[in-house]
């Protein structure tokens, strides 16, 4: 197996037990926005889209990168947006007594 | 490693350590919208880092792409209806599992057409597990969005040979994947292997109805957080692999969640076309079964004279736009000195946490809202229920009907209360297809009509008392 295969499988695996323990914690209510929340971070693609469409190697994988880059940054700016948006709803109930 | 290699290396676990950190503060609502704006930060400082790489040559088509991208994602995230969130979250899905297979595809053209570059086997495998995942999310998100929106029906689709197909496509992909990739690359069935991805996202998607789409959400959800990781080992960069699989796990915990709380498994929710009626099996004995049918005034004599009340809102509450009179509601029976509390199953609406959403949307203080384990134990003890387009979620035939297909399903306990009014446009039967027994209990109260308008009437009616 080659040493950098080992190497991104094991912080893959990692990275998963540290997101299955911090979201486990996530309260029912807050579900959508940790859906969006974490939409918004699948967006990282972007990362991938900028080193491929930033080479200029050829016409055809520069379209696909800025597609991609497209496609990742609405998913960036909408989904942490929109998350921020819905966030700012959820008050809790003033206490007037 | 040079200077440069060396910093953006370290901003890259900067970036991780930020989602992390983002993730965790949203285990509370007081910290949440700090958390998010965390993880933002951390996506700025990827995206930043990564400009400065050496591989990237030229920045005009780049800066290009951004802008488009941003202005949509910008424009969308504004004008989004609240309850509009499922559809919106639905799309962003397919759009991230989209760019991830469209990198792969772009790193899988440039190794195949360049002399010099070797594909190795690892890149080889990630690239068509990224573009199988990532073309499967593209496609079943738009598909889950279609049904959402109402463009495509949202009652599951189904024809003869349907699992029989969606099986042997996906072995194909599979199978073809391989001999892709075994010795030299063959580019054309690469091609087909993209296309093939294409359509299995669509025949996945089909078969299922609209209910179980918090199951389907949350599943693409996991599949764009994988769709990245296989683009981080194509493109190897650990950023991408880190970020996916937090993705991939939240996806991965909502899913389970939500068969859960419906009593079913994965696989029953995907392959089973559950909701197409002819499953319902239940007891239709036909003996006349009486139901009380009120009027606005009776039902708000019942409220307004109530010392507690819980309100169970589901799906026809989001779709009657009935959030805010349902605030007003709650706000004129609290002014009443009485206590007022919201019951919320985990299923209800059409993606995990809707109804918390449109509550808090409509200014309901989140302390009011219940899960189901901790309000239960109170409906005994409840004067009325107010049950607000929701049916299978309070169906008492989970508890004792064996033969029914929501058997073993938890549920909100609204027939232990003392009264239960049910504001629904018909007696038709929910998703599952199956009666509900309730509304033919003796405390139950028949309240027909549109969720926005009956509440209203409500409020002007408890308002003379």
């Amino acid at each position: 197996m080659p040493e950098e295969l080992l190497i991104g499988l094991t912080i893959f695996v990692l990275s998963a037990f540290v997101g299955f323990e911090v979201i486990t914690k996530v309260p029912p209510t807050l579900h959508t926005p940790l859906m969006s929340g974490a939409n918004a971070v699948s967006g990282i693609a972007i990362i991938g889209a900028l080193l491929v469409s930033g080479r200029q190697d050829s016409t055809v994988t520069l379209i696909l990168g800025m597609v991609a880059i497209v496609f990742a940054t609405i998913n960036v700016v909408g989904g942490f947006m929109v998350t921020d948006r819905m966030l700012e709803m959820f008050k809790k109930k003033e206490n007037k007594e | 490693m040079d200077a440069r290699s060396t910093l953006i290396g370290l901003s890259y676990l900067v970036a991780a350590s930020l989602f992390i950190l983002g993730l965790r503060y949203l285990s509370s609502p007081a910290t949440a919208r700090r958390g998010n704006r965390i993880a933002a930060l951390g996506m700025l400082i990827a995206i930043v880092v990564t400009l400065l790489d050496k591989q990237i040559v030229s920045f005009t088509w780049i800066a290009v792409a951004i802008v488009i991208g941003s202005i949509i994602g910008a424009l969308s995230a504004r004008l989004v209806k609240m309850t509009a969130m499922p559809e919106m979250v639905g799309i962003f899905n397919g759009f991230g599992g989209g760019a991830s297979a469209l990198v792969a595809v772009a790193e899988f053209i440039r190794l195949t057409s360049s002399p010099t570059a070797v594909m190795t086997l690892d890149v080889s495998i990630t690239t068509i597990l990224g573009v199988l995942i990532g073309g499967i999310t593209l496609t079943g998100s738009f598909i889950a969005f279609g049904k959402l929106k109402g463009f495509i029906s949202g009652s599951p689709i189904t024809f003869p040979m349907q699992q029989p197909v969606n099986v042997l496509l996906l072995a194909a992909a599979l199978v073809l994947g391989i001999l892709v990739i075994a010795g030299t690359p063959i580019v054309w069935l690469f091609y087909v292997v993209v296309a093939i991805a294409l359509i299995y996202g669509v025949l996945f998607v089909i078969p299922i109805g609209g209910a179980d789409m918090p199951v389907v959400i949350s599943l693409l959800n996991s599949f764009s957080g994988l769709a990245a990781c296989a683009a981080g080992f194509v493109v190897k960069n650990h950023i991408l692999i880190i970020a996916g699989a937090l993705v991939g796990a939240a996806g991965l915990i909502l899913t389970q969640i939500m068969c859960k709380a419906m009593n079913r498994s994965l696989a029953n929710v995907l392959f089973s076309a559950f909701g197409t009626g002819d499953m319902a099996a239940g007891t239709t004995s036909d003996e006349q079964k009486s139901v009380k049918s009120v009027d606005s005034e009776e039902a708000a004599m019942v409220m307004g004279y109530a010392q507690s009340v819980i309100i169970v809102p589901g799906y026809g509450m989001a779709a009657a736009q009935a959030q805010h009179a349902v605030r007003e509601l709650s706000e004129l029976l609290q002014k009443r000195d009485i206590e007022v509390k919201f019951a919320v199953h985990p299923v209800a609406g059409r993606m995990p946490g809707h109804m918390n959403v449109l509550l808090a949307e409509a200014n309901v203080p989140y302390n009011l809202l219940y899960d189901m384990d901790d309000i239960n134990p109170e409906f005994p003890h409840t004067d009325v229920v107010l049950v607000i387009g929701a049916n299978d979620v309070i169906n008492p035939a989970a508890r004792t009907d064996t033969t029914s297909p929501i058997y073993g399903m938890p549920i909100l306990d609204a027939d232990k209360a003392k009264h239960v009014i049910i504001i629904k446009r018909s007696l038709n039967v929910g998703f599952a297809g199956v009666d509900n027994e309730l509304f033919y209990n003796k405390k139950t109260m028949m309240y027909f009509g549109s969720a926005r308008e009956r509440v209203q009437e409500l409020i002007a009616e408890i308002k003379k008392l």
